[in-house]
């Protein structure tokens, strides 16, 4: 952006021009002004500030319910403008897109501006040098031919320009290289993250780590699934995944160590080519993701799928294993619901009369005693404590319902009932009045996985990489001058003068000189200013 | 992976004596400071102002300013050198007491980043792990950041300490409140960190974010001190301080090391959330406060090429600056629940 103008420049009158055109133009320069880029920036900050004070939509939605119920006059009015999903809202948008225009407006003058000083020799050497922040003059042996191709050569690496008695030389082009760089890598940075919002997506899936297979080939495969709003999902790369085992290494106090998943997985190419039998393994763990095909897969977090037998008077037999829900992160205490319809029974009325439910709290390592609660996080002595129900769990009436839990509604019109509460180890059985018998068999361990895909993180690191390079040059580059004048002297000699100008901020250019000066007048450096 | 109690305990054990040390290196400076004359202030302001003006004036020292953005660097060295003729009419004794209190505070302060260094380290090695993994550790070594940020910025003012070395105590100040902070409410156990802090970008994310608030706080302070000169008030403590030149200048060369640190930082930062959390950039809080930090920063870079902000609006600037990177290690941290909740206080 501009630097250093003490005032913007007059706007030519209205008068002069059509008023829509003055009006426009001024706009822009009101707007690609440096001092509009700072409120920009400022306006900027203060926005993002409500999206790390306030509970975010995209974060985490029940923080944001909890907020809605705990103020129920501010909440509402701060959802209307948008507070709980500030990244998303017009506003924040308008401020960043403005900002970028202002950017855009800056940077092509400034480029051209650039280009041009690239291509200009230094400035001609100013009549009084004595005028400059930093200045020498020296009586010095040889001509002042000879002085001058002295004066030449220790100056190489400086761009100058010579004439009978001085060299014009200046440094450090590189800071404004490096400025441009940095704010045309914003835009760029910018547009890629928006490439990767558009077509990017991510899918959660929980996949039960007893060889149980995952393929991305559709939505419906996901437990959610968040897609760019480009993607319609019908061309995901279509890889499968096997998860074979899960292991979790814990402290003593049950603070997690280590998380590992042993896969196996085919790429799209080997899913296409029919070769069912060959997988390649991966160990997933937190911070290593498997990447395959541009695509991410990555272990967000784990679980307990208890597995129940259930065998009814007839003989006939059901095993049931699905994921309960962890519902203390420390010790993964999880509940959950194993859901079963009577099978052979094809009266409707009848099926829905004899469905059973096992549900209830899970522990992987049982406090014991009557009250089961869990005290640490590895499967080290399970115990559940569980409710069977029996009735009709609503599974046929076409609504979707919970797979931890069942439908409340169907338990407070009677439809459903309790028949049984037992605390239950693996292996033990219990019996219902009808026969029926509900073993609890073992229990297994489930993976989240999640899946990502963003085509613009690639070009996102370039551009940062080519900030972060951009902003360390134009912050440590000086761009300075330096003159010297050379004129005969008394016996051969040659009167040396020398004038050195920093123009940048700040810039400590003294130390440079004084070298300078040391090197070219054989003086001893007195330390110099800096 | 075990932890080492003795290892831990010798950690705990330097870290009291750095802090001890670090409680009478400020002291030392606060005597230097108040024992101390105003370097010549008067004369050294006027100098300053003469410069300052667009006409060519021939300061002491040989080298002349005319109204140019070098100036500033000049005019300021002119300030921090007293003229001769001020030097002589000091009292000699007084000025000697002072200056040995400041060497002496100097010294201190080496030995405590030396007792710092031993605990940050001994502490990795009880833990067998890198030393960054909860608040006490960070905060520990923000202030170790600082202490060398500090103690580089003197070296490089060379034999011109003079002016600069009084503000030692107000770099100190800061760092010791930081010290007893974590010392205290926030200490925790040397243990192993969770699965998300098993990267080797925790050694570098970390160790370069926590470096460049530590470099922050040099210039927050210089900051605060460039205003209160600048107001004159209050007037006997103004006085004291150096050059409004000096201090602006030192606060914007540590901000233009620091800024660049901070934004590597942020990348990495990325970079392992990209490989931890499956994406580089999710608006987590302190995600979130981490590019308000910058956006300021960037900011107050701007301020100071924008006529009428140069000054006083650029201070204002990078001392919210560092009140949002403060804001950011101890509130986002404990208070906000976010995916960098590692405080270790739970």
């Amino acid at each position: 952006m501009t630097t250093t103008i003490p005032a913007p420049p007059q706007a030519p009158s209205p008068n002069r021009a059509s008023r829509p055109g003055a009006l426009l133009r001024n706009a822009w320069r009101g707007l690609t002004s440096m001092r509009t880029a700072l409120v920009l920036l400022f306006l900027l900050a203060l926005a993002s500030l409500p999206g790390a004070l306030l509970p975010q939509r995209s974060l985490n939605q029940q923080l944001v319910d909890q907020y809605l119920a705990d103020y129920p006059r501010l909440a509402p009015l701060l959802d209307r403008v948008g507070a709980f999903e500030v990244f998303g809202t017009p506003w924040f948008a308008a401020i960043y897109l403005l900002l970028m225009i202002s950017l855009v407006g800056c940077l092509a003058p400034r480029t051209v501006e650039y280009a041009r000083a690239m291509r200009q020799r230094p400035v001609v050497t100013p009549r009084n040098l004595a005028r400059m922040p930093h200045h020498a003059v020296a009586v010095v042996d040889g001509a002042p031919a000879e002085v001058l191709d002295r004066v030449d050569a220790r100056l190489t690496g400086w761009r100058r320009t010579r004439t009978d008695e001085t060299v014009s030389a200046e440094k450090g082009y590189l800071r404004e290289t490096g400025n441009l760089v940095f704010h045309v890598s914003i835009v760029g940075l910018l547009i890629a993250m928006a490439v990767g919002k558009l077509f990017g997506y991510e899918g959660q899936v929980i996949v039960l780590a007893n060889g149980s297979q995952f393929c991305n080939t559709s939505i419906l495969g996901y437990d959610s699934f968040r897609p760019g709003l480009r993607v319609d999902g019908t061309d995901l790369a279509p890889f499968c995944i096997r998860v074979d085992s899960f292991a979790a290494d814990y402290l003593e106090n049950g603070q997690p160590k280590q998380y590992r998943a042993q896969l196996g997985y085919q790429t799209a190419d080997q899913v296409a080519s029919g070769d069912a039998a060959t997988w390649q393994d991966y160990e997933l763990s937190v911070n290593h993701p498997l990447r395959v095909d541009g695509e991410r897969v990555y272990l967000l977090n784990h679980g307990y799928a208890p597995r129940f037998t259930v065998t009814w008077p007839d003989g006939q037999q059901r095993t049931g294993e699905i994921q309960w829900q962890p519902v203390d992160t420390r010790t993964y205490l999880s509940q959950g619901a194993t859901k079963f319809e009577r099978p052979g029974i094809t009266d409707p009325a009848e099926r829905q009369r004899s469905s059973i439910a096992v549900t209830g709290l899970f522990a992987p390592t049982s406090s014991g005693g009557q009250v089961v609660s869990s005290v640490f996080p590895d499967l080290l002595d399970p115990e559940a404590a569980v409710d069977v129900m029996r009735g009709d769990l609503g599974l046929d009436d076409g609504r979707g319902q919970s797979i931890f839990s069942i439908d409340q509604s169907k338990v407070d019109s009677g439809a459903l009932v309790r028949v049984a509460r037992e605390n239950m180890v693996p292996g033990q059985t219990i019996s219902l009045d009808d026969g029926t018998q509900i073993r609890f068999d073992d229990v297994s361990q489930w993976v989240a996985l999640q899946v990502s895909h963003d085509p613009g993180q690639e070009a996102v690191l370039v551009f940062a990489l080519l900030m972060l390079g951009g902003l360390a040059l134009s912050l440590s580059v000086k761009r300075r001058r330096f003159w010297v004048r050379v004129a005969p002297d008394t016996d051969g000699r040659t009167r040396v003068e020398l004038g050195g100008l920093a123009r940048t901020d700040r810039a400590g250019y003294g130390e440079e000189f004084d070298r300078l000066r040391a090197d070219l007048l054989d003086e001893p450096p007195n330390g110099g200013d800096r | 992976m075990t932890v080492d109690p003795m290892l831990s305990s010798y950690s705990d054990l330097l870290f009291q004596g750095t802090l001890v040390v670090y409680l009478l290196a400020m002291a030392f400076y606060a005597v230097e400071y108040v024992s101390a004359r105003a370097p010549g202030a008067a004369e050294a302001e006027q100098v300053a102002e003469q410069v300052a003006e667009p006409a060519a004036v021939a300061a002491s020292g040989g080298s002349a300013g005319t109204g140019t953005a070098d100036l500033g660097a000049v005019s300021a060295e002119n300030a921090d050198v007293p003229p001769p003729g001020n030097a002589a009419r000091e009292p000699k004794a007084r000025r000697s007491r002072a200056s040995t209190f400041g060497r002496m505070a100097v010294s201190l302060s080496v030995l405590g980043v030396l007792l710092h260094v031993g605990s940050i380290a001994l502490r990795g090695l009880a833990a067998e792990r890198w030393p960054l993994g909860n608040m006490y550790e960070y905060t520990s070594a923000v202030c170790f950041a600082a202490m060398v940020a500090w103690l580089v910025l003197l070296q490089r003012s060379g034999g011109r300490t003079r002016g600069v070395r009084r503000l030692g105590v107000f770099v100190l100040a800061p760092v010791v409140t930081l010290m007893v902070l974590a010392g205290t409410v926030l200490y925790a156990q040397a243990a192993p960190v969770v699965p998300a802090l098993q990267s080797y970008w925790l050694v570098i994310h970390v160790t370069t974010v926590t470096l460049a608030t530590g470099l922050f706080i040099v210039p927050g302070i210089a900051s605060i001190l460039y205003l209160m000169k600048r107001s004159g008030r209050p007037a006997g403590f103004a006085a004291k301080l150096p050059a409004q030149e000096t201090l602006d200048r030192l606060a914007y060369r540590t901000t233009v090391v620091a800024f660049p640190m901070y934004t590597f930082a942020v990348i990495c930062g990325a970079i392992w959330a990209e490989a931890a959390w499956g994406r580089f950039w999710g608006w987590d809080p302190k995600e979130t406060v981490a590019f308000i930090a910058w956006v300021v920063y960037a900011a107050y870079l701007h301020a100071r090429a924008t006529a009428g902000w140069r000054h006083v609006g650029a201070a204002w600037i990078n001392i919210v600056g560092l009140a949002v990177v403060i804001f950011n290690l101890f509130f986002v941290n404990m208070v906000i629940a976010g995916l960098h909740s590692y405080a270790g206080l739970g």
